[in-house]
């Protein structure tokens, strides 16, 4: 048993090895290559050949969409949980605000009706999202530890109860006729359609691709060191230097930004919102998503993202000895999340400081029996 | 008194510079009369004194005499209940303590507190960073600032890692480093904010005598490079064999002051602390 257990550690170990050590045209072929599978993948051309990939049970390119909305929730949370260290459970409350945003301020059925298109909304979502970051985090940042995650939990709370009773969010009616995306094919036809979700899956693609390419250019500078620093020691970072406050503002905002871009896409997207988008439960599963890839990874928090949105929507129409499975799809994710925080406690693609520490803790074990 | 310290110090024990002693009366850090009160217990009752331009000062005492506590008001962790505490002519109560080290003031620690997660290299990136702008935006377009403050903090913490002997570890987390490695980080770390005062607590703890003796060495470099030391420390002969002047404190009194030999030859100091065995400490 452990030694199967061993064989896979360091046969993913191996591959992270192969991946750094690989020549550098290497590594581009084989993004480009990843990044092509990607962009090829809700067709349907291309996806009858993956086998069991599809999903059964629901439109596969609709789930790639929430699959791709959740990676990029789980790029943004990551900035936060990961790099920095702030264990944040309200994260989606900053998707609502972004979705909202586009909600109200282009829905016909919102009270002010100023019915402005998608595209000029979605900046101003993002930029209030990083308003409301900077609002929450100023007065909480103070705070450490599991006080910090209480008063985030909470602020998720306020939102998706305001959005629930207050008249001016509209609670269960919601908004309806948000408009989608600009864009027409050649022959006059919308490219962001009501039937088809493809091209918000790739919109969110390449989106993606940016915000992962912004998020690297931070982590590889003074910001992430000291992101990476207050998440080790913060009394230590102020120390030596680091503003750790001004910096602890600008994870929350970058976040913050991240999940409201997140919820503009998918107010523009789905053409209605209303308050049952934003239960607490999917704070949850990000954090979750983050942790199960590898905290403080960006490519943890991807693959991390991604298959816990897929491995959720994959139970649909699986049925077993007459149950639908979907029903205990919870039950299942609990599982995995379970038998994962034994056995792979540092997450499925660990920061590779991450894993020399847990790896220095399982010597430590074994030198300790 | 400080100023009861006249005479400029001739270090008994040899690896002083004497270029020195002309800039040695001027006052960098400044303890004024300093007490900390914990609700009722007085961890710091009435300290003074003066810390100089260029020299490296040694605060010692027995256990639980203060030593830390004082460390700790001066790099503003703690703020005195009563007096001040003078950085460069300027209060440093009040003051972020971001602010402090910006002013020029580096520290480390007793027990070792670097970023274990971090390499050796980013380890003193993050003191180098005290001194940069970058910041979000920058670096997110890699803006030139953002080039020419990464570059100058990457040769500047090789230099410092080159300067305290673990360069070849660079590219090492700072938790897979060895005890003596860490502490030679944490002291690379503290220069890297180009400080004008570097506070070493206990630098130390847990050295092997050949260990100390390389200690000593740096510490003497360190002192050459034009950066005043302030040193916390137990072992008297380390103390003796560096320090230009002694503070001793006892129950958070300061009670004498003077040139090694002089305290070393001071019947209080001898009662208080001389008296034990100094590896009992």
């Amino acid at each position: 048993m452990t030694t199967v257990l061993e064989k896979v550690r360091s046969g993913r170990e191996a591959v992270g090895e192969r991946w750094h050590h690989a020549p550098r045209w290497v590594r581009w072929v084989l993004l480009a290559a990843m990044i092509v599978f990607f962009y090829a993948l809700p067709n349907r051309e291309f996806y009858q050949y993956l086998g069991p990939i599809p999903t059964p049970g629901a439109n596969f390119t609709q789930v790639l969409f929430t699959v791709s909305i959740y990676v990029l929730l789980a790029v943004g949370l990551n900035i936060v949980v990961g790099f920095a260290g702030l264990l944040d459970l309200g994260y989606f409350g900053f998707f609502a605000v972004g979705a909202y945003t586009v909600a109200v301020l282009t829905s016909p059925s919102s009270n002010i009706k100023t019915l402005w298109p998608w595209l000029l909304v979605v900046p101003l979502a993002i930029a209030l999202t990083m308003v409301s970051g900077v609002m929450l985090g100023t007065p909480t940042l103070r705070l450490r530890g599991d006080y910090l995650a209480l008063v985030t939990l909470g602020f998720a709370e306020m939102i998706r109860i305001s959005a629930t009773s207050s008249a001016f969010l509209k609670g269960q009616r919601g908004f309806n006729q948000i408009p989608h995306p600009p864009g027409k094919y050649a022959d006059g036809k919308p490219f962001f359609g009501v039937l088809d979700a493809r091209p918000y899956y790739w919109l969110v693609l390449t989106l993606i691709i940016l915000v992962v390419i912004g998020v690297r250019n931070l982590t590889h500078s003074r910001v992430g060191r000291a992101w990476i620093s207050i998440r080790e020691d913060e009394d230590a970072a102020q120390l030596m230097g680091v503003p750790t406050f001004k910096f602890k503002l600008w994870a929350f905002a970058s976040g913050a930004a991240i999940a409201g871009l997140a919820g503009a896409l998918f107010a523009g997207k789905q053409n209605f919102v209303n308050s049952q988008n934003f239960e607490l439960l999917n704070s949850i599963i990000i954090l979750a998503a983050v942790i199960f890839g590898g905290s403080g990874n960006i490519v943890g928090a991807i693959v991390g993202g991604g298959l816990v949105a897929y491995m959720i929507e994959r139970f649909r129409g699986i049925e077993l000895f007459g149950v639908e499975l979907y029903e205990y799809r919870f039950l299942f994710f609990g599982l995995v999340l379970v038998v994962m925080m034994i056995f792979r406690p540092q997450g499925l693609i660990p920061n590779r400081r991450r894993a020399a520490e847990f790896k220095d803790r399982r010597k430590e074990v074994i030198v300790g029996e | 008194m400080s100023d009861t310290e006249q005479t400029p110090a001739v270090p008994a024990q040899a690896g002083a510079p004497a270029v020195e002693t002309v800039s040695r009366r001027e006052p960098l850090l400044e303890v004024d009369h300093v007490t900390l009160r914990f609700g009722g217990v007085v961890a710091l009752n009435d300290v003074d004194f003066t810390l100089y331009k260029g020299e490296i000062l040694g605060l010692i005492g027995p256990n639980g005499a203060g030593k830390t506590t004082c460390f700790n008001a001066m790099t503003g962790i703690y703020q005195p209940t009563e007096g001040q505490i003078r950085f460069r002519g300027q209060k440093i109560s009040g003051k972020k303590r971001h602010q402090i080290t910006k002013m020029g003031m580096a520290r480390t620690f007793q027990n070792i507190r670097l970023f274990p997660e971090m390499t050796a290299l980013e380890n003193v990136q993050v003191g180098a960073d005290a001194h940069h702008k970058t910041s979000v935006i920058a670096a997110l377009f890699r803006l030139p600032r953002y080039w020419r403050e990464e570059r100058e903090g990457r040769e500047k913490a090789e230099r410092l890692l080159e300067f305290v002997g673990i360069r070849h570890r660079m590219h090492e987390f700072a938790r897979n480093l060895s005890y003596g490695e860490q502490r030679r980080l944490e002291i690379a770390r503290a220069l890297a904010t180009d400080p004008v005062l570097l506070c070493l607590d206990e630098p130390a703890a847990g050295f092997n005598p050949a260990e100390k003796e390389e200690l000593l060495q740096l510490i003497r470099q360190i002192r050459d490079t034009g950066i005043t030391v302030l040193l916390i420390e137990h072992d008297m002969r380390l103390v003796m064999g560096v320090t230009d002047r002694i503070v001793v404190l006892e129950f958070g009194k300061k009670i004498a002051e003077g040139l090694p030999a002089e305290v070393r030859d001071n019947p209080r100091v001898i009662a208080a602390y001389l008296g034990v065995p100094d590896d009992a400490a």
